[in-house]
């Protein structure tokens, strides 16, 4: 933590320079309205910003979507009242998209739930056993946590446009496959493979981040809980079992929960990977608000908003989870 | 505190003021290859030309003509000039320079032709006029028809004759496939014309589909299945992402290839001399043999404060030279009547292949059907287009039957229609 | 596996030899770095080829050019060609009809050129470096114009996210007050609202408070990062609340226990939010992609995307632009990576 310090002065030096100057003035605001009116100045930038630029734009989203027509702005469009939502929900058969009157919205969420269910199962175990590996006594520590770190610094656009000149028909990786004796593969125009090919990009360029989550954990549990477990000669299996899974247990579960809201939201690198096929087989949530939204001609923003709404609702029923797991957890 | 107030006010001011000074003239403008370069080429000397006026060339992604332009012209706002491409429905946006250009009656003559394409219908504005005009249509790969000994069909020759000849490419010289389309409902549209159909209803709304447009579809789908139509290209996207099959003809991948003029200069860059490439126009059907015209269009956005400068600038390019010099440096087919039939265009190019491609394609536009001629003034071609694509690549990836995309089709278009016509 | 749970020491620091656990370990190792950093090596090679060699199919993995020969002032193409009697010789094409390519020994461009099948020659190929996707770019296009723009929406967006999420976080951590949960709770459901999908209200509300093509629209929307504030109050709760009770018996105000004792203790959570931010504004593209359309104001994300057209994307500028952008990014990264992980360490997410 030491070296931490010393950069974070470095990052804060300006910034108290300014606390500095500000002292005299927030000093005689606090005289003046005593710790109320600091918890007020406090929060008041930060809130100010989030209501302008978060909160109203999600209050003009919700009367965006019982709205109709291609206009762009609020005073110009009719209502329509909750024609959007019931579109959207009109179903003959909610598992059976074909049945949907649109029936492109139930493709996404389908796929998308397949998506967030394989790609959290996938990513969190590569990351716990990346983890496991970077906490042994490795040279070149640092390097190799860069290593799996990196690509989290990609955008992700990059991270997209990178795999699709790997994974295409003539392509890196069907140049391997023939140079090793195999049959080309079909990666992104396959239904199966494309889906793996999404799911296994967005692991790639996530899984870093998650995997330096678990290894603060794993070394915040205490040695000498191992060294007790291998006088008792209990079984390795066991002491991970026993041990490292139920300590661990806390940071794993922030990383399912922020994987599982981050995986929900998938776009830029399967838009640009797969672009949604082959057919529809890997179109998700996002881009197919995106297209009737934006990229469509004849764009319906009001459709677009209502998807985003009861996608919204399905991100807060995650977050409440994650709050109320947490909490349960014992973490504060 | 004072202070503080004084220096907000300022930059409020400041703010207000980076509006419009007079003489100041913003274009905004995508490129697909060199355009831009040519483009501030010209505005330089225009520049020269008229020292008291200041033209800036934003060169943006075509993201954002298509996706952020729209949004700022819905709130009055925007550059002085744009080249776009959606063009009929934004139409209203655009200004009516008749009373800034110093000869309306020369720009009716050498552009009058596409005026409809960019004006609000019943109307009679000069929006401004098109940088380039584009036609669809095929290039063969002469190399590759040469050594899998298969004559190339003459002309007049239909598709079904062209995608047999192709497969026997395919078959003796192994390619990945016989030909490809571009994955975009303009491309397919040309072609279904061809076949009789008629996608415009007696209210000028989308017409359900007819049995032409039916048939289209479904060889083209069956086409995929047998490995003649390249399935990448259709396959690798939902929805309405436009993808080309450039690619693949680039790399003899394809002896066939159904796109249009834009890609002459593409082609010609990166195929090189590694073949030798024919533009053969388009093939026929039992109604026609017809491309689709389309291109992008320089307009002035009706919000400007400056439209006496817009129209300068506007007369500027559109002056015959300046459209003459722009066509042969770009290697984009002119707009204006006098260029094209004064003839004599020297397409800067040292490639063989491509010069003889854009002539090609200069003759080509006589055989553009009535119905292809209309459609870049028909506010719905896009909502067609979109409709189509989207559900043709699921039959092709196999996710639905042909039969059953049909009233797919007809209902998200249906769909569309009424969500876009819904007004206050 | 005990080992393999707990060692710290060094593979074979025990004297036990190799274990199992260290060979997958070392696999996995390996096999991660060229997973992981292949990808974006080949990028950087590719970065280097010509349009044409970048349409190539199967790619290669460096970029090759043919090589030429100076034929009396024409610089010609080299093929090795095959002739009929299965030797192999290089040899200058003078020019190719349809299937048939004439042909000469380089060093006797006068003698009677050979015909030959194009299916009977490869071409000649050397390692050639498209230096110009990198050059062209820096003379067309305001690099340093860019450059400057994207530095300064990264660190002004920086200092402000730092400043106001802590401020935040300092209150929502340190002090008890009617609606700190509701505050909390509202923050945190919007962890994760998706830009694209409040893309047009929030264009709605930036136009309406002037800030379409300003840089301060980019930046201002994207500094009250509820990750930030979740991040930072998350550590700061840990921070014990004796410090802050003994500062106040010296007298301090509460502006004071807070950029003197809270800022300074929370630095590494602080470094961690930096790094992140720098990071993200860097690289934000959908958001100053529909704020900004003045090419004065473009951040490099931006301008290299001009180079996308509607028909025809000019790939080997935008990577190498994309690979130029790259660059601060990774210093950043190298530079600080220890504290990324000293930092989450400690941030509380445990």
């Amino acid at each position: 933590m030491r070296p931490a310090t010393s950069a974070g002065a470095v990052v804060t030096a300006p910034l108290r320079w300014l606390a500095r100057a500000t002292d005299v003035p927030l000093s005689a605001w606090q005289r003046l309205t005593g710790q109320r009116g600091m918890i007020a100045l406090f929060l008041l930038p930060n809130m100010a910003i989030f209501g302008i630029f978060v909160l109203v734009p999600l209050v003009i989203n919700l009367l965006y979507s019982t709205t109709g027509g291609t206009e762009f702005f609020l005073s110009d469009r009719p209502q329509v009242g909750a024609d959007h939502y019931a579109r959207l929900l009109d179903c003959g058969n909610y598992l059976d998209p074909n049945s949907c009157r649109d029936d492109m919205f139930w493709i996404a969420v389908s796929n998308t739930a397949r998506f967030v269910f394989f790609q959290v199962a996938v990513m969190t175990l590569a990351a716990l056993i990346t983890a496991l590996i970077l906490n042994r006594a490795l040279p070149g520590k640092g390097f190799w946590r860069a290593v799996f770190f990196f690509p989290v610094l990609l955008s992700p656009v990059v991270v997209g446009l990178i795999w699709k000149w790997i994974l295409q028909r003539q392509g890196l990786a069907n140049l391997f496959m023939v140079e090793l004796g195999l049959e080309p593969v079909n990666w992104l125009t396959d239904r199966l493979w494309a889906f793996v090919a999404a799911v296994g990009v967005s692991v790639w360029a996530h899984m870093g981040f998650y995997t330096l989550i678990l290894l603060a954990g794993l070394q915040a549990i205490p040695r000498d809980l191992y060294e007790a477990a291998e006088m008792d000669g209990t079984r390795p299996f066991r002491v991970f079992w026993r041990i490292t899974l139920p300590l661990l247990m806390p940071n794993l579960l922030v990383v399912i929960v922020l994987s599982l809201i981050r995986a929900v939201q998938i776009f830029d690198e399967a838009y640009v990977l797969t672009g949604g096929g082959p057919g529809t087989s890997t179109m998700f949530m996002t881009q197919y608000i995106y297209e009737v939204g934006f990229a469509n001609l004849l764009r319906n923003p009001g459709l677009a908003a209502a998807a985003s709404i009861l996608m919204a609702c399905v991100l807060i029923v995650l977050t409440l989870l994650q709050l109320y797991l947490s909490r349960r957890s014992g973490a504060k | 505190m004072n202070r503080a107030r004084m220096l907000a006010t300022a930059s409020v001011l400041a703010l207000l003021g980076a509006g419009a000074q007079a003489g100041e003239v913003r274009m905004m403008w995508y490129s697909d290859g060199i355009e831009g370069e040519v483009m501030q080429d010209l505005l330089n000397r225009f520049m020269e030309e008229n020292p008291d006026i200041n033209v800036t060339l934003d060169n943006v992604a075509y993201q954002v003509i298509m996706e952020q332009l729209p949004i700022q012209l819905a709130s009055g706002e925007g550059p002085d000039i744009a080249r776009v491409t959606n063009l009929k429905e934004q139409a209203e946006h655009w200004l009516d320079l008749t009373d800034y250009v110093e000869d309306p009656e020369y720009w009716r003559t050498n552009f009058g032709d596409q005026f409809d394409w960019m004006r609000p219908d019943d109307s009679d504005i000069i929006p401004g006029f098109m940088t380039q005009l584009t036609l669809t249509g095929g290039f063969a790969n002469a190399t590759l028809f040469e050594q899998a000994g298969v004559a190339m069909p003459g002309e007049g020759a239909t598709w079904e004759e062209w995608v047999e000849a192709a497969t026997q490419v395919q078959e003796s010289q192994q390619t990945a496939g016989a030909f490809s389309i571009d994955r975009s409902g303009h491309r397919i549209t040309g072609p279904m014309i061809s076949y009789g159909a008629n996608l415009v209803g007696e209210d000028g709304k989308p017409a359900p589909l007819d049995d032409a447009a039916k048939a289209f579809i479904t060889q083209l789908v069956q086409w995929t299945d047998e490995g003649k139509n390249l399935r990448d290209v259709w396959v690798s996207a939902a929805g309405t992402t436009y993808i080309p099959g450039a690619d693949e003809f680039i790399n003899a991948n394809i002896p066939l290839y159904y796109s249009g003029s834009w890609q002459i200069a593409n082609l010609s860059t990166k195929i090189g001399d590694a073949f030798d490439w024919v533009a053969i126009g388009s093939p026929c059907g039992d109604a026609g043999c017809t491309g689709l015209p389309g291109g992008a269009a320089l307009v002035g956005i009706k919000y400007t404060q400056n439209p006496e400068d817009v129209g300068k600038v506007m007369d500027f390019l559109a002056r015959e030279d300046i459209v003459k010099e722009f066509s042969e440096r770009t290697l984009f087919l002119p707009a204006h009547k006098g260029v094209v039939e004064a003839g004599g265009l020297n397409f800067q190019t040292e490639d063989p292949s491509a010069k003889a491609a854009l002539e090609a394609f200069v003759g080509f536009t006589g055989t553009i059907m009535p119905e292809a001629n209309a459609m870049p003034a028909w506010r719905y071609a896009n909502a067609v287009y979109g409709g189509m694509v989207n559900r043709i690549s699921q039959a092709m990836a196999g996710e639905m039957a042909v039969e059953d995309i049909f009233a797919r089709i007809d209902s998200d278009i249906a769909e569309q229609v009424a969500a876009a016509d819904q007004t206050k | 596996m005990i080992r393999f749970l707990t060692r710290r020491r060094g593979a074979t620091g025990d004297g036990h030899g190799w274990h199992w656990t260290d060979i997958a370990t070392w696999v996995w190792l390996i096999g991660g770095t060229i997973l992981m950093f292949g990808p974006a090596v080949w990028l950087v090679l590719s970065s280097f080829k010509t349009p044409a060699g970048l349409a190539e199919f199967p790619p290669t993995i460096l970029p090759y050019a043919q090589e030429t020969t100076m034929l009396g002032d024409q610089a010609k193409p080299l093929f090795e060609v095959t002739l009929e009697d299965g030797i192999t010789v290089t040899m200058a094409e003078l020019r190719r009809v349809g299937i048939v390519a004439q042909m000469v020994p380089p060093d006797q461009p006068d003698a009677e050129p050979l015909k030959i099948n194009i299916n009977d020659r490869t071409p000649v190929r050397q390692m050639d470096f498209a230096t110009e996707n990198y050059t062209q770019p820096f003379l067309q296009f305001d690099f340093v114009l860019f450059l400057r723009n994207s530095v300064y929406v990264t660190v002004m967006a920086t200092i402000i996210t730092l400043l106001t999420n802590s401020m935040a976080a300092f209150a929502l951590s340190k002090y008890e007050f009617r609606g700190r949960n509701a505050v909390m709770l509202l923050i945190v459901a919007t962890l994760m609202v998706p830009l694209s999908v409040i893309l047009v209200p929030l264009y709605s509300v930036v136009s309406a408070v002037g800030l379409i093509n300003n840089l301060w629209g980019v930046i201002l929307p994207t500094v009250a990062t509820p990750t930030g504030v979740f991040l930072l109050r998350q550590y700061m709760l840990t921070i014990p609340d004796e410090l802050l009770e003994a500062a106040r018996m010296d007298h301090a105000s509460e502006w004071q226990i807070y950029w003197r004792i809270v800022l300074p203790l929370a630095a590494p959570a602080l470094a961690v939010l930096a790094i992140f931010s720098v990071v993200w504004r860097w690289n934000d593209f959908l958001w100053p992609l529909v704020v900004l359309s003045r090419r004065e104001l473009y951040t490099l994300q931006i301008g290299l995307n001009s180079y996308a057209g509607e028909l025809n994307v000019q790939w080997h500028f935008i990577l190498a632009m994309t690979v130029v952008a790259m660059i601060p990014v990774v210093l950043v990264f190298v530079f600080l990576q220890r504290f990324i992980t000293a930092g989450i360490a400690g941030t509380g997410l445990k």
